[in-house]
């Protein structure tokens, strides 16, 4: 298809290094990472040479922290301190989290966010996710031998703002670059795509630990289009395993259980689940520290039958996901299953069911996420080979409205909407000399605002008395490429201009992570002043080279004098860039960045002229 | 920074033109998808995350632009809407005084039908309910795409107002499905 087969826009003229990039699978149960390697993507393994990390972060009485097997295999010893799932309570507050009191954790109430009350003082999912990711980040690091470019980090495809927000702040805590937020059902997509040369319309159905995921995606001469896409962002294999526990008390008849037991009991139904995948009867003999014993055998059929409101409720997303895409059921071509939860006989049943086709299961579920992941982070850090002409157009998944009068919801962009997207929509005062505005943002499907999620509430002040209704205060919505919101207001009628501008935060302040951060460096014996710098140094390097190669590419777009300011921008910040004046360096990137915005946009214009060029002006049907 | 990236002619211009289109009703959606892809695969923030801020907030200013008016062009209403907007003749959506009495009754009786079927949540019901309308919505936009095009505003009006009647109800019908199933 000769529309995709472009040269890049910032390609260098010279032969450029291989940056390092990695791809992380952040899961409730386990996370991985992925990296590509001589144009093929793979995960990469611990000293152990094991895949999976379990995404388990314990805090040691003692000090210091473990992350993985290590700490899953003392987790019924010392369960308070011993944070499993903490993907569940990301960006969630105490009343949105389910079975919250089978949990063997001490929830506090904190900012925006639930936390953990540890040995080692309350920790926020925030944080346990940052020590996952820092794990990961190492393990990479070790094995590629040098300095990290960024990660793409995957999230549930139904995870909404604050989830989000919570998962970028994460990465921020552990010091990682983050190149892009990728949903996990369309990274299974990339990986499975790329590697099948796929066409056609299919869906990706991903029962991850906590969370559920259906996408429908178009594929089609290199680019993925996602459709639409559904879910819930508490429901996966956890609960699967939460039935198994309830019926196993139930079945023993047993008193209310300590944090021991109750971690234990719960362990022993994830087993007894996971062999049921190959037999058809599971045994499960447990002896509790209270003394009583538990002797039982979960089979099948009784399996089945404790779980099926858990496998019906993930079909009401997958029809949505059709209806909204204008889809039915025998229009995918086929179905990915992602996620360890889809091993399950009964979800495959289902999903063959629904579908009327065998889902395909040539790819590992547990894997797939992370190459997918992968192959996007090299892409993003300028990696891009001569046959990677593919693009990802994302969706998101919830509406986005503004709360009006009478507590009902006034949808600005609605789900499914293609990202980037920007919206913005007019509203006025409805009293006369109105100074101020309150603005609150929500996201969800529900016509009342008190059903919806709660994104951020703000003020525009300022706004010059007038008679009612005179007033134009336009409200402007932008989501990225990563899914995330910002909002921003202001009044139009007057050359005062109030304006005001929002990234919903949760939970954690840019002035808390700054203090992590600072308290992570002085645990590692690093200095953060000399981190900081050397961020800001590898800044300057990468700004230098993308403007040179623009250069090299563009030059013909400048008139002499634009040329000459430019030169002189990167002659100083080749200058300032050796130097350990973090300001100065700051400064002078600013400056070039500036200079370099007229031709950053002639440069785009050329580029799309150039998508046009050689295509008949339109070609009409009836 | 933000006025110097908004220098660009391109962006300034209608959505037709962006797309290298003539600006009529009857486009040909396979072309108007391939034009869509190849303008994204070259503006799309992906593309540019390696490169400078300057380039990627270009990249993320354009993206945005060229998804609205891909999803302004490829939803029939919006596209009409956008017409009627372009030929000086922007219209009120507020405004219902034009809608015909029989018009009106029509919808009354879907409204009914999917009341009902809502009530006895009856799914195959309100799918068949669905399909109908869907039928019904298809003959609107051809009738509102020769008016378009003939052109004739009188007649386009009318059609598109009846258009997102039924358009609304089709969510509706939709929202009392999604209602039954949960």
């Amino acid at each position: 298809m000769a529309l995709l087969q472009i040269t890049e826009p910032g390609e260098s003229t010279a032969p450029h290094q291989h940056r390092l990039a990695i791809g992380i699978d952040l899961g409730t149960t386990n996370s991985l990472v992925a990296t590509v390697r001589s144009g093929m993507a793979g995960v990469l393994n611990d000293q152990q040479g094991r895949t999976l990390l379990p995404s388990v972060v314990r805090y040691h009485p003692e000090g210091g922290v473990t992350v993985g097997f290590e700490a899953q295999s003392v987790q019924s010893r010392d369960p308070k301190n011993t944070i499993v799932s903490a993907k569940r309570f990301m960006g969630r507050s105490r009343r949105d989290i389910a079975h919250i009191e089978t949990m063997p954790y001490d929830f506090v109430d904190g900012e925006g966010m639930v936390r953990l009350r540890t040995v080692q003082g309350d920790k926020s999912p925030v944080e346990v996710s940052a020590e996952i990711l820092r794990t990961l980040c190492r393990r990479a690091e070790d094995s590629l031998g040098g300095e990290l470019t960024g990660a793409v980090i995957t999230v549930p495809a139904y995870f909404d703002d604050a989830q989000r927000q919570a998962t970028k702040d994460a990465a921020r805590l552990a010091g990682l670059h983050v190149l892009r937020l990728l949903n996990e059902p369309t990274a299974a997509a990339i990986a499975y795509g790329l590697d099948n040369g796929a066409e056609g319309i299919y869906a990706v159905y991903d029962l991850g630990g906590g969370t559920f995921d259906i996408s429908v995606l178009r594929l089609s001469k290199g680019v993925f289009e996602v459709m639409s896409t559904g879910g819930d962002s508490a429901l996966g294999g956890d609960d699967f395993d939460q039935r198994v526990f309830c019926w196993i008390i139930e079945q023993a008849r047993l008193a209310p259980l300590s944090p021991y037991d109750a971690r234990l009991l719960l362990t022993r139904a994830r087993e007894a689940k996971e062999y049921l995948t190959y037999h058809g009867e599971a045994p499960i003999t447990v002896k509790l520290g209270s003394g009583e014993y538990v002797d039982l055998a979960l089979t099948t059929e009784i399996f089945s039958c404790i779980t099926q409101t858990l496998v019906q409720k993930t079909m009401a997303p997958v029809r949505r996901a059709l209806r909204d895409a204008g889809l039915r059921p025998d229009a995918v071509k086929g179905v990915v299953m992602v996620g360890g939860a889809t091993r399950m006989p009964q979800i495959q049943c289902a999903v063959a069911e629904f579908f009327g086709r065998e889902p395909l299961t040539n790819l590992d579920p547990d894997r797939v996420v992370a190459l997918g992941a992968a192959i996007q982070a090299n892409l993003l850090a300028g990696n891009r080979a001569a046959d990677d002409d593919w693009l990802l157009l994302d969706v998101i998944p919830l509406s986005l409205g503004l709360e009006t009068m009478g507590g009902l919801v006034e949808k600005v962009i609605s789900r499914n909407s293609t990202i980037p997207v920007a919206r913005a929509q007019e509203f006025t005062t409805f009293k006369d000399g109105q100074t101020a505005m309150a603005i609150h943002v929500v996201q969800g499907e529900r016509e009342l605002v008190s059903s919806c999620r709660s994104l951020a509430r703000f003020e525009l002040r300022g706004i010059p008395p007038m008679v009612a209704g005179a007033a134009r205060i336009r409200v402007a919505f932008q989501v990225d490429a990563d899914g995330l919101l910002s909002v921003s207001a202001s009044e139009q009628t007057t050359g005062v201009e109030a304006r005001i501008e929002v990234k919903p935060s949760y939970g954690l302040s840019d002035d808390e992570i700054a203090a992590m951060l600072k308290d992570g460096y002085n645990h590692a014996g690093d200095d953060a002043q000399h981190r900081a710098l050397k961020e800001v140094q590898v800044e300057a390097q990468r700004l230098i080279e993308a403007v040179s190669s623009a250069l090299g590419a563009d030059a013909h777009l400048l008139d002499a004098m634009e040329r000459a300011r430019i030169d002189t921008g990167i002659d100083a910040l080749r200058v300032t860039a050796i130097s350990d004046d973090r300001r100065a360096i700051e400064a002078a990137i600013d400056a070039l960045s500036r200079d370099t915005a007229e031709f950053a946009a002639r440069r785009m214009d050329q580029s799309v002229r150039q998508a046009l060029s050689g295509r008949n002006i339109t070609e009409i049907s009836s | 920074m933000s006025e110097a990236t908004s220098s660009s002619q391109w962006l300034q211009q209608d959505f037709f033109t962006l797309f290298g289109l003539h600006r009529i009703y009857a486009l040909n959606m396979d072309d108007l998808d391939s034009r869509y892809r190849g303008i994204q695969a070259r503006v799309h923030p992906d593309r540019h995350a390696h490169l400078s801020d300057a380039e990627r907030r270009v990249a993320m200013q354009w993206a945005t632009h060229v998804n609205e008016a891909y999803q302004t062009l490829r939803s029939p209403s919006h596209r009409a809407l956008y017409l009627l907007q372009l030929a000086g003749r922007p219209m009120a959506l507020e405004d219902n005084t034009a809608m015909s009495a029989e018009f009106l009754m029509i919808q009354m009786e879907w409204r009914e039908a999917v009341d009902e079927a809502r009530h006895a949540h009856d799914i195959d019901g309100l799918d068949s309910l669905h399909r109908r309308l869907v039928r019904e919505i298809k003959g609107r936009q051809a009738e509102l795409g020769h008016a378009l095009d003939a052109p004739d505003y009188d007649q386009a009006e009318e059609s598109l107002r009846r258009l997102m009647f039924e358009e609304k109800l089709l969510q509706e019908i939709d929202r009392a499905i999604e209602a039954v199933e949960a």
